[in-house]
């Protein structure tokens, strides 16, 4: 099983040809207190790059883009009573999304974990 | 009246800072051709500040006051009394002179109130969760629109046939600027249910309104229904807040979004304009909000305050994703609600309700007997539609000249509907007297009587 990562801060596990969405430890962060997280609808799809949820801070809403393009299979529904999982525990509870990958030649233009690292360093 | 008279030196002054040497510089880019060449006709030069009273005095006359006349206009703008108290609360300065006032540190009064008001709009639309007003019921119904169109990611709305035409428009105008298809069924004095056969999978909402247009009552729960079998959101709309005191408000028809006009509540007619909108939702519906919320939370001491909340969603921090671009409301109109709302009560609510409906019955009764008059509303609160044997129009000018103003023109809010040439709208609240009624009803007899 491998984990990509995105410059928005999103991370991919990869589990064939479905993968789980969320965001990483930086970006929560960065965001902060998480008081809220707009789910997609399962069954929806989205290209790479579109508007798949939204997650609300004490200090901003921000959009979380789809990584990769896919239909989506199911969704974290613990977030909705629960959304300081995406503080607590970005990278494994606070999962936003699992999709049904529509490319999987997408995932080759994502980073590794250490391209991801050297890339927050440079933030 | 503002007087503001200027002297050579001041345009002088003024024209030096920005470098034009006359007036007429600042038309230079605009073609000659398309100048008026010498004065404005029958514009005088200049007047002075008491030839100027008297003529705007004269103009001023020319209008038909609602309070000295046998008043009986509604479709969306309501004579009602307001108390003296309301405009007391609204005139302290604390309220009446701020702007914005936002602030939590300096702003509890204002922010209170705003609770208030919000909590006042939940109950009487029976919703969830209402924001701290819109600009006005037209301008709530277009963002109802944009909202349903964003919660369910779909681009289709469609307005029932006894929807306000101007809060129509309004939707039209809004959404059509980003992409949305609205469909508008026939116009129709008791058509609210066609809405329940006109969703499908592509809608996002149907609009339906309850006392509509033509002042026709409909438990609007088909509605719902038929749209949350579609995935669709219903919007339930009214233009006249009193009735719901009376008639079922929209969270009890199953409404996933409420909007409606609140200037019947502690508002004047105010030519038109500024009033007041309500806007209300279910929980589930919350974050896609448009406009303010305020919340009650607690101080570092743990005393009772109240700030605004889920201002995440706004334009200053979410630029082009957020909910709504309107920022701001009629801060003192959701005041003067909110003051009479306050001195009505749930049961002084009701009880005026129950007064305008007597008041339009007894309307209805004497305007029934008039041979050749049919009333068109099976079932309203406080307006309602008839036909008389004649042009609309000719008969309102002759109650006008009789000190009646006897209502709307159903043509000129539907001016595409010819079956509405003989059509009017007339509305009676708790300012309707009983010789306002009769007179309407003898002056109706005569000028029908030619």
């Amino acid at each position: 099983m491998t984990v990509k990562y995105t410059e928005d801060h999103e991370w991919v596990k990869v589990e064939g040809d479905t993968v789980i969405v969320g965001i990483t430890k930086y970006a929560a962060e960065q965001l902060g207190d998480v008081v809220f997280v707009e789910l997609p609808d399962v069954g929806a799809s989205f290209d790479k790059g579109g508007d798949m949820a939204v997650v609300e801070s004490v200090k901003a809403a921000s959009d979380v883009y789809a990584p990769v393009g896919g239909e989506v299979l199911e969704v974290n529904v613990a977030l909705t009573d629960a959304p300081e999982t995406v503080n607590e525990a970005p990278e494994a509870g606070g999962w936003f999304a699992k999709l049904k990958l529509s490319d999987t030649s997408e995932l080759d233009a994502l980073m590794d974990e250490a391209a991801y690292k050297t890339f927050c360093d440079g933030l | 009246m503002r007087y503001l008279p200027l002297t050579e030196d001041d345009r002088k002054d003024m024209l030096n800072v920005i470098g034009a040497g006359s007036v007429d510089d600042f038309y230079q880019d605009v073609p000659e051709a398309a100048r008026l060449d010498g004065q404005v006709p029958d514009l005088p030069d200049y007047m002075t500040e008491m030839q100027v009273e008297r003529h705007l005095t004269k103009l001023a006359n020319k209008n038909v006051s609602a309070s000295e006349s046998a008043f009986f206009v509604g479709c969306g703008a309501y004579k009602h009394h307001v108390p003296a108290s309301v405009d007391h609360i609204i005139q302290r300065s604390e309220f009446l002179t701020t702007y914005t006032p936002y602030q939590p540190e300096i702003a509890q009064g204002t922010l209170q109130t705003l609770f208030e008001f919000q909590t006042q709009v939940a109950e009487l639309t029976a919703m969830d969760v209402a924001n701290a007003s819109m600009y006005d019921g037209s301008t709530g119904c277009g963002e109802a629109a944009l909202m349903a169109c964003r919660a369910t990611r779909r681009k289709k709305v469609i307005l029932s046939g006894g929807l306000h035409p101007h809060y129509a428009q309004v939707t039209r105008t809004v959404c059509e600027a980003q992409g949305i298809e609205v469909v508008q069924l026939p116009v129709g004095v008791d058509d609210e249910l066609a809405l329940a056969d006109a969703v499908d999978e592509a809608t996002a909402c149907v609009i339906g309104q309850s006392p509509n247009i033509f002042g026709t009552v409909t438990d609007l729960t088909p509605v719902a229904d038929a749209a949350h079998e579609k995935k669709a959101l219903f919007v339930s709309v009214f233009t006249e807040a009193v009735a719901l005191g009376l008639v079922p408000p929209p969270g009890e028809m199953g409404a996933d979004i409420a909007v409606g006009e609140g200037q019947s509540i502690g508002n004047s007619l105010n030519f038109g304009g500024p009033y007041v909108g309500l806007f209300a939702a279910t929980s589930k519906l919350m974050r896609q909000m448009p406009g303010r919320l305020c919340g009650e939370t607690v101080d570092a001491d743990g005393h009772r305050g109240y700030v605004l909340t889920l201002s995440t969603r706004e334009q200053h921090i979410r630029r082009d994703k957020a909910t709504s671009n309107i920022c701001t409301n009629s801060g003192l109109c959701t005041l003067a609600f909110t003051a009479h709302m306050t001195l009505l009560g749930g049961k002084g609510l009701t009880q005026l309700a129950e007064i305008n409906h007597e008041k339009a019955c007894q309307l209805a009764d004497g305007l029934e007997g008039i041979e050749g008059v049919e009333i068109l509303t099976p079932r309203f609160f406080n307006e309602f539609a008839f036909r008389v044997p004649m042009n609309a129009f000719d008969a309102l000018q002759g109650l006008l000249d009789r000190d009646v103003v006897g209502g709307v023109r159903a043509s000129k809010l539907f001016p595409d509907e010819p079956d509405l040439w003989n059509v009017i709208v007339a509305t009676a609240t708790e300012c309707t007297s009983d010789e306002d009624i009769t007179l309407y009803v003898e002056s109706l007899k005569e000028i029908l009587k030619g």
